[in-house]
C-alpha cells in the first residue's frame, strides 16, 4: 500500500490533536487531544517500520515505548486533574491561572508587609 | 482454508456462544438452589425445569424496553452490545482441539485479554447514560474494579506465556504438562480470582450490590437490553472459564483420547470451572469497596509478580 | 490501488472522523466514546501495516485502560448528561487556524517527501510477539529498563498527588 496514505492520516490526526489541545478547556478533554497527537506519532512509527522493512523493528518497538509513556502520562495527568478538581471544584484549565504570567496592570494590588 | 470453512467455524462460534452460556445459567439456577436446600426451577419444560432460561429469554423479549426520559438515549441503547460482543470475539481464538480454533492468532493470549477488557466500557456507558445516581456509582465502581484487577490478570497470563515460550493459546495448551499445576498454581489462583472480579461476580459484585445501589449500572434496563446484559454475564463466565482451562489446565489435554475428544475435555474443564464460579457465589459474602481494592493491590499483584519471578527463574535455570 | 489501500483508507476515514468528533463533541463522555472508535480504527490500521502485536497492545492499553481511565476521570469530575459548562474556550478561531495550518504544512511536507513510496506489506516480517520480544529484550534493553523506572515514578507520583492528608 502507499506510504503517503498512512502519513497523511497521521498528519491529519496530529492536526486534530493540535486543534483539540488549543480549544479545550476541560482538562480531561484536553488529555484526550494529547492522546490523539501521541497516536499520530505512533502511526508514523509503525508505517515507517513497515516501509523500511526494519530488521530490528525499531519503529514498532518505539511505538510500544510511546504507549508506555502515554499510559504514565495519563495516570499522572488524571491525578493532577483530580487534585485540581478537589481544590477548585472545576476542571476548566483557563480558571487555574494562579501561576500564569499575567499583565501587571490587571494584577490586584498586593499588600506589602 | 476455504471461505466455506471460515463461515462454518464462525457459525460454530455463534452456536457455542448462544448455547453454552444458557447451560451455565441453568447450572447456576440448579446448583444454587440445591446448595441452599431448594429445588430451583421445576416446571418449565417438564423435566427439572430444563427450559427455564428459554422461558426467561421469551419473557425478556416480550417486555417493554424502557429508556428513561433523562437518559442519553444513543449511549444507553448501545451499551448492552458493547458489553456483550467482546466475549463473542474472544471465542474465535480459543482452541478446541490440537491446532483447531476458529482462527489461531500468534498473539492469542494478548488478543483475548485485550478484547475482553473492552467489555467494561459497555458497563461504564450504561452507568453514565442511565441518568441515575445508583447507576453512576455502580459504573464508577466497575471502572475502578477493572483497573485494579486487570493488572494481576495480565501478569498471571504473562507468567504462563513465559513458561510456554509462546503467546499462542494453542501453543500454550501444547506446552502444558501436569506438573504445571503446582508450578503455575499461584498464577491459576490469581488469574481465576481476577477473572471473577472482571466479571463482577460475587464476592466481587460491589458494582451491582443489589442491597445498596439497587442493581448498579443495570438499574434502569428492562426487557431485551437487560437480557443482553445477563447473557453477557454468563458468556463472560464461559469465556473466562475456557481461558483459564486453556492457559492453566491444559485446554484440550486429557488422560486419553486427546486428538479425538479434545473439545470434550475442554468443555468438561470449562463447566467444572463455571461450577466453581457459582460455588463461590453461594459461599462468600460480598467484599467491601476498600477491601476489594486492597485485595487486588496488596494481595493479587504481589502474588502475580512472585509467580512471574518464579517462572523467569525456572526458565533461565532450565534453559 | 490494492485491497490494503482500500481497507486502510476506509479505516483511516473512520479514524479521522472519530478524531474530529473527539475534539468537537459537546459532551466529554461522548468525546471519550469517540476516542474508543478512533483507537479501534487505528488498531485496524496497525493490523494492515502488519504490526500485529502493536495493534493488540493498542486495544489492551488504550481502549482497555487509558479510555476507561478517562471515562472514570470524566465521571468523577462531574460529566452531566445534556447541557453543561462549555467544553471549549473562546479561542476557537485561533485554534482552528492553528489546526488547519498544521494539517496543511504536514500534509504538503509528507506528500512532497514520500510521494510514490510504496510499502510492500506482503513481504515484511509480521510484527508478532516473538519479533517484538527479540527487539525489545535484545536491542532496546536499556530503554526498557528506563521505561520501567518511569512507570514506577509515575505510579508513585499519581499516588502522592491524589492522596488526601486528612487521614
Amino acid at each position: 500500500m502507499h506510504l503517503t496514505l498512512a502519513l497523511v492520516l497521521s498528519a491529519l490526526l496530529f492536526a486534530a490533536g493540535v486543534y483539540g489541545v488549543l480549544v479545550r478547556r476541560n482538562a480531561v478533554a484536553l488529555l484526550m487531544a494529547v492522546e490523539l497527537m501521541l497516536n499520530a506519532a505512533n502511526l508514523d512509527l509503525v508505517a515507517f517500520d513497515a516501509w523500511f522493512k526494519d530488521r530490528l523493528h525499531s519503529g514498532q518497538t518505539l511505538a510500544l515505548f510511546v504507549v508506555v509513556i502515554a499510559a504514565a502520562e495519563v495516570g499522572v495527568g488524571l491525578a493532577i486533574v483530580l487534585a485540581l478538581f478537589r481544590m477548585r471544584d472545576s476542571v476548566a484549565v483557563d480558571e487555574a491561572i494562579d501561576l500564569a504570567d499575567r499583565d501587571p496592570v490587571r494584577r490586584p494590588v498586593e499588600q506589602t508587609q | 482454508m476455504t471461505a466455506l470453512e471460515v463461515i462454518g467455524k464462525l457459525l460454530g462460534c455463534l452456536v457455542v456462544f448462544l448455547t453454552v452460556p444458557l447451560l451455565v445459567g441453568q447450572l447456576e439456577h440448579k446448583v444454587m438452589a440445591h446448595m441452599q436446600s431448594r429445588l430451583g426451577p421445576m416446571y418449565a419444560g417438564g423435566f427439572h425445569g430444563w427450559a427455564q432460561l428459554v422461558a426467561d429469554g421469551v419473557k425478556f423479549v416480550q417486555k417493554e424496553s424502557v429508556v428513561p426520559a433523562r437518559a442519553d438515549r444513543r449511549v444507553f441503547e448501545l451499551a448492552p452490545l458493547v458489553a456483550l460482543l467482546p466475549y463473542l470475539f474472544v471465542l474465535i481464538a480459543i482452541p478446541v482441539a490440537p491446532g483447531h480454533s476458529a482462527h489461531d492468532l500468534s498473539v492469542g493470549v494478548f488478543f483475548a485479554l485485550a478484547v475482553v477488557s473492552v467489555g467494561v466500557i459497555g458497563v461504564l456507558m450504561a452507568g453514565w447514560a442511565s441518568a441515575n445516581k445508583y447507576s453512576l456509582l455502580g459504573g464508577l465502581r466497575a471502572g475502578a474494579q477493572l483497573m485494579a484487577y486487570e493488572l494481576p490478570l495480565v501478569l498471571a497470563a504473562a507468567s504462563v506465556a513465559m513458561a510456554a515460550g509462546t503467546l499462542s493459546l494453542d501453543g500454550i495448551a501444547h506446552a502444558w504438562h501436569w506438573w504445571w499445576l503446582p508450578y503455575q498454581g499461584v498464577g491459576l489462583f490469581v488469574f481465576f480470582v481476577a477473572a471473577l472480579a472482571e466479571l463482577r461476580r460475587p464476592p466481587f459484585d460491589m458494582p451491582l450490590a443489589d442491597s445498596e445501589i439497587v442493581f448498579g449500572p443495570f438499574t434502569e434496563y428492562t426487557g431485551l437490553r437487560f437480557g443482553l446484559f445477563i447473557l453477557a454475564e454468563y458468556a463472560g463466565i464461559v469465556v473466562f472459564s475456557a481461558l483459564t482451562a486453556v492457559l492453566f489446565l491444559g485446554g484440550w489435554k486429557g488422560p486419553f483420547l486427546e486428538t479425538g475428544l479434545g473439545w470434550l475435555w475442554l468443555l468438561i474443564k470449562t463447566f467444572l470451572l463455571s461450577f466453581v464460579v457459582i460455588w463461590l457465589r453461594v459461599s462468600y459474602p460480598r467484599l467491601r469497596e476498600d477491601q476489594l481494592q486492597k485485595f487486588a493491590w496488596a494481595g493479587l499483584v504481589p502474588l502475580a509478580l512472585a509467580q512471574v519471578a518464579l517462572t523467569g527463574v525456572v526458565r533461565v535455570a532450565t534453559a | 490501488m490494492t485491497g490494503a489501500d482500500v481497507v486502510f483508507g476506509l479505516l483511516g476515514i473512520v479514524c479521522l472522523a472519530a478524531a474530529l468528533l473527539v475534539v468537537t463533541a459537546r459532551n466529554v463522555i461522548h468525546a471519550a466514546l469517540w476516542l474508543v472508535v478512533c483507537f479501534g480504527a487505528l488498531a485496524g490500521c496497525y493490523l494492515v501495516l502488519t504490526a500485529e502485536f502493536v495493534a493488540w497492545v493498542q486495544v489492551l492499553i488504550y481502549i482497555g485502560a487509558v479510555v476507561v481511565l478517562m471515562l472514570f476521570g470524566a465521571m468523577l469530575t462531574r460529566a452531566p448528561i445534556g447541557r453543561q459548562q462549555p467544553l471549549d474556550s473562546t479561542n476557537r478561531p485561533v485554534a482552528a487556524l492553528a489546526g488547519l495550518a498544521t494539517a496543511g504544512i504536514l500534509v504538503t511536507l509528507v506528500v512532497a517527501s514520500f510521494k510514490g513510496a510504496y510499502v510492500d506489506i506482503h513481504h515484511t516480517e509480521v510484527g508478532d510477539g516473538r519479533v517484538l520480544g527479540t527487539a525489545v529484550f535484545r536491542y532496546f534493553v536499556l530503554a526498557f529498563e528506563v521505561a520501567s523506572v518511569l512507570l514506577l515514578a509515575a505510579l508513585v507520583g499519581a499516588i502522592v498527588l491524589t492522596r488526601s492528608d486528612r487521614d
